[in-house]
């Protein structure tokens, strides 16, 4: 079946959300957001903490968030709807799509990318070792233990310093595991009271047959054992689950691995925009929420006909610096820009420069983490050359 | 017919009982189902397959470059054609690429016409020598430095799973008895045969070991010893399917005096695969990886295709060639003990599997095995986990006729609710997720489970209740 509408918007976590309930109350005609899981909200549906939301509101568990999100899009007239996957593109502006209803080719006048992010498992990260049961992601971990109340084992290690790693802990204890240590190759990492934190150490292997027996561990003076363990959970890492943006041949950008965006979330295709953690791995909720509301002037511009811009030259960091969104100049940016270093760095100095010039120039007090993104204010964008070459992001 | 998987084993004698239901034993299982006899086939895991079967590199040979003259290039030969036969009736994933075997270097280059002229002695006409450059138009992503190639147009992949779950599928439904968590541990020769398994005695008149890693040790329990196996393990790393547009065949390594090298080969479920490495242990267990292993693997494959390595891995795992030190098969038939022994299928036993059966069966009837009044088996349709063919989330009237089939729950692999429920139905169920994986691909995606795999073991465990 063929169907059309104004904004198709894939994917209804936060982000996807967001942009959906201020295009419907904008009046942007039908819009439609494609949910693959059977309920909307995201990620936020499996973090049974609080911690979302931004002030002056109160804060709220993830669940209770996602239902809000939801609603507010729902009430602002747009619909969601949910257990339905876009599985491809079949044009432009076309996705195909599977839910129990059948088959369905949906075209729009604009595609929003929406997808979200994924924690890489064991196998990218190539861990050696044996392949047991018992290796979870956080985001497995999550659902398994709040979702389905599925039993999870009784002595757990948790690979990765980032601040979810605090998350998979609690929800390890929650399900009733002792959590003998938290192991990072960084040489800093978010401490949780009561649990040994290991730095500078790399899970060298995973041992044991059917179920997890322990995992060696190598530290980086030259030490090495094994903690013995039946659970394990690989944290942070993340990825922008980018499947359809590539198979839909957007330019994607090396550092972020999500699609290449300017300041309006304009992608290298024409009429398809991208926002949220498809961007750029996680970042809170709410910055994600801010993104997809951000997102909703330049998809009405697009749906009111305005042009597409060419791609203006691209933005790129060098190292320790990782990666920088939006990742083209195409005009003002009316919003921070996230920058995010690959090393912690101390009262970093951010200089941005095309050509020589230089056009930018921030300190940051305080430590730069690489779980956190620093934001750049965006007022030097005008200064961009457009016709110029790219536009470089350093920091000391 | 039944599949046991806990609990004494029935009495009585069997006919004929197979030891091991990797893809050997499997169908020889199927074999011996089309005769009118009481059969066994009794496995130490809880699964058919879990052993080398599932391990490897899925490739359908045309034993182009088998050791002339050996019972393994005849097997080979013959299985490859039975084989292609058998997935195409039975809905197994077969995608007919052809393979090139680069050579980057003079003397990888001069071996090509030594290889083409191995290929007419093993009966494969089709092997042809190309140019580089029509090496480079055909595979546009290959590292610089290709010399040039053999084409061996007959080179298929297959997947290996479904392969060993169809033989023991029709083997199952035509009567054959499955027993799994059944380890042999000890035989007393006679007649019947007395096996001491973990799961009780069992009878038989005729026996079959198709052991795999393990048949030298069920050959002492005999009273043999003319074998040993000695694991050669194969690391091997499964790319993203995003990586399938970076391949079009099946790239062999053109062995060589520095060994033999690792291949990268598309999958028939969209992934790339790379490798395997060929390392000697004694350690028969040894299925894990190793960082250097994969540190050779990645070097090796940024030579043959640098921007697979830019992609994103999504399993890696290895297998165990059970090599003898001999270059052929080690069959052996013991008439007079009513014992046909099937040792060392080394690194083709999937391609030759049925042809391997074959045999094996026509040796069980020098020992005695009444092989009269065999029928034809009732087909098997497996259903499809290969990408070049209909998936139900694509088919609107399996989606029509059944909305399980669209309810996606696997988003990687795209695994319907349908599939899911249809393997736990299966005539031989999955016993584990891993095993849930092999008959349906879920959770065997990118995301390895961060997405689905919560949700995908509330169904099996909600199936097994
Ligand atoms: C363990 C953990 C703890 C966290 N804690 C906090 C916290 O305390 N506070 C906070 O503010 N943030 C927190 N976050 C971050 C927050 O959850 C995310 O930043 C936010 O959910 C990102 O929103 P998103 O819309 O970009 O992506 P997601 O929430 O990932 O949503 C993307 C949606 O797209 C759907 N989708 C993808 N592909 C398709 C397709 N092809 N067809 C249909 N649907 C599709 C997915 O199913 C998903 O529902 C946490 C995250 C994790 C993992
Ligand atoms: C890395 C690698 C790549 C390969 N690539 C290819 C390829 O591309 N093409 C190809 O055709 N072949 C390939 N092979 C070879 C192929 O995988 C094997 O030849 C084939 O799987 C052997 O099957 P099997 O049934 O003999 O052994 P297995 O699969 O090992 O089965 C033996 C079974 O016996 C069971 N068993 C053992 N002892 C006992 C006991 N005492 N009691 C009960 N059960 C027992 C085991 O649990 C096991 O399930 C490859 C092999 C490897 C390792």
């Amino acid at each position: 079946m063929n169907r059309t509408v104004d904004v198709l918007v894939v994917g209804a976590g936060p982000a996807g959300l967001a942009l959906a309930a201020r295009l419907a109350g904008a009046g942007a005609g039908r819009v439609e957001v494609l949910e693959r899981e059977q309920d909307a909200g995201g990620v936020p549906r499996h973090c049974h903490h609080g911690g979302f939301g931004r002030p002056p509101r109160p804060w709220l568990r993830g669940p209770a968030y996602a239902r809000q999100a939801t609603e507010a899009a729902v009430g602002a007239g747009a619909s969601v709807r949910t257990g339905v996957t876009a599985t491809g593109w079949a044009g432009p502006l076309s996705l195909d799509t599977t839910s129990p209803a059948g088959l369905e080719r949906i075209t729009a006048r604009a595609v929003v990318l929406a997808t979200g992010a994924r924690e890489r498992p064991r196998s990218a990260r190539l861990v050696p070792g044996s392949r047991p049961a018992g290796v979870l992601t956080t985001g497995e971990l999550q659902q398994s233990v709040h979702l389905y109340g599925q039993s999870v084992g009784r002595r757990a290690v948790v690979v990765g310093a980032e601040p979810v790693g605090r998350h998979a802990v609690r929800t390890l204890r929650l399900a009733g595991a002792d959590v003998v240590a938290v192991v990072t190759e960084r040489p800093r990492g978010t401490t949780v009271r009561g649990i040994p934190l290991l730095t500078a150490t790399t899970v060298s292997a995973l041992r044991g047959r059917g179920r997890l027996s322990g995992v060696a561990l190598h530290h980086a003076d030259g030490r090495s054992g094994v903690l013995v363990c039946d659970t394990v959970v690989f944290t942070g890492d993340w990825i922008p689950d980018h499947e359809l943006a590539r198979r839909g041949g957007i330019t994607l950008d090396p550092g972020t691995r999500g699609p290449c965006v300017d300041a309006s979330f304009r992608t290298s295709a024409p009429g398809v925009f991208a926002v949220g953690n498809a961007l750029h791995g996680v970042e809170s909720a709410a910055t994600a929420a801010a993104e997809g509301a951000a997102a909703a002037a330049s998809v009405l511009a697009h749906l009111s006909g305005a042009a597409w811009p060419d791609a203006g030259p691209p933005l790129v960091v060098r190292a320790p610096l990782v990666w920088v969104t939006p990742n083209r100049v195409t005009g003002l940016a009316e919003q921070p820009l996230l920058l995010r270093s690959g090393e912690p760095l101390t009262g970093p100095v951010v200089t941005v420069g095309q050509d020589g010039r230089l056009l930018w120039r921030g300190r940051f007090p305080g430590r730069m983490s690489p779980s956190r993104s620093l934001r750049v204010p965006p007022g030097w964008t005008t200064l961009v050359d457009r016709g110029g070459g790219p536009v470089v992001v350093r920091a000391r | 017919m039944s599949v046991t998987t806990g609990g004494a084993l029935p009495g009585g004698a069997y006919d004929v009982t197979v030891i091991g239901a990797g893809v050997v034993g499997s169908a020889i299982a199927r074999e011996l189902a089309r005769l009118p006899l009481r059969t066994a086939l009794v496995e130490a895991c809880d699964d058919v397959g879990d052993g080398t079967s599932k391990a490897n590199t899925a490739v359908l040979h045309t034993g182009f470059d088998a050791v002339p003259g050996t019972l393994e290039s005849r097997l080979v030969r013959e299985g490859q054609r039975r084989l292609a036969a058998y997935a195409a009736d039975a809905g197994i994933p077969v995608e007919p690429l052809g393979a090139l075997l680069v050579a980057w270097d003079e003397e990888q280059l001069g071996a090509l016409a030594g290889l083409a002229e191995k290929a007419v002695r093993n009966g494969y006409r089709s092997a042809r020598i190309i140019p580089a450059e029509e090496v480079r138009a055909r595979e546009p992503e290959l590292g610089p430095g290709v010399l040039g190639a053999l084409d061996v147009p007959g080179e298929s992949i297959i997947c290996p799973w479904t392969t060993t779950l169809a033989y023991a599928t029709q083997a199952v439904r035509a009567g054959t008895d499955l027993h799994l968590n059944c380890r042999v541990r000890s035989v007393t020769p006679g007649d019947p045969h007395l096996l001491g398994t973990s799961r009780g005695p069992l009878r038989t008149r005729h026996l079959v070991n198709a052991a795999g890693l393990y048949a030298d040790e069920i050959d002492r329990l005999l009273g043999h010893g003319d074998f040993t196996v000695t694991p050669r393990r194969g690391q091997l790393i499964v790319f993203d399917e995003l990586a399938r547009g970076l391949v079009r065949h099946i790239l062999l390594p053109v062995p060589g005096a520095l060994g033999k090298g690792v291949l990268v080969t598309p999958t028939v479920y969209g992934n790339v695969m790379l490798g395997p490495t060929a390392e000697d242990l004694d350690d028969k267990t040894a299925t894990g990886s190793t960082a250097e292993g994969l540190a050779l693997l990645r070097e090796k494959g940024r030579r043959i295709l640098p921007a697979l390595l830019e992609e994103e891995v999504t399993a890696v795992y290895a297998g165990l060639r059970a090599a003898t030190g001999s270059e052929d098969y080690a069959i052996r038939a013991h008439p007079v003990q009513r014992y046909v022994s099937v040792g060392g299928i080394r690194s083709t036993g999937l391609t030759a599997s049925m042809a391997i059966a074959a045999h094996v069966v026509a040796l069980l009837a020098d020992g005695g095995l009444p092989v009269t009044g065999a029928r034809e088996l009732e087909p098997v349709r497996m259903p499809n986990l290969g990408e070049a063919f209909p998936r139900p989330y694509r088919d609107a009237r399996m989606i029509a006729a059944d909305p399980e089939y669209g309810r996606i729950v696997c988003h990687c692999e795209r695994v319907t609710r349908g599939e899911i429920r249809d393997a736990l139905a299966g005539t031989v169920p999955p016993g584990s997720l891993d095993g849930l994986r092999r008959r349906t691909r879920a959770r065997g995606g990118r995301c390895q489970g961060f997405h689905c795999g919560a949700a995908v073991r509330a169904l099996f465990e909600e199936g097994r209740r």
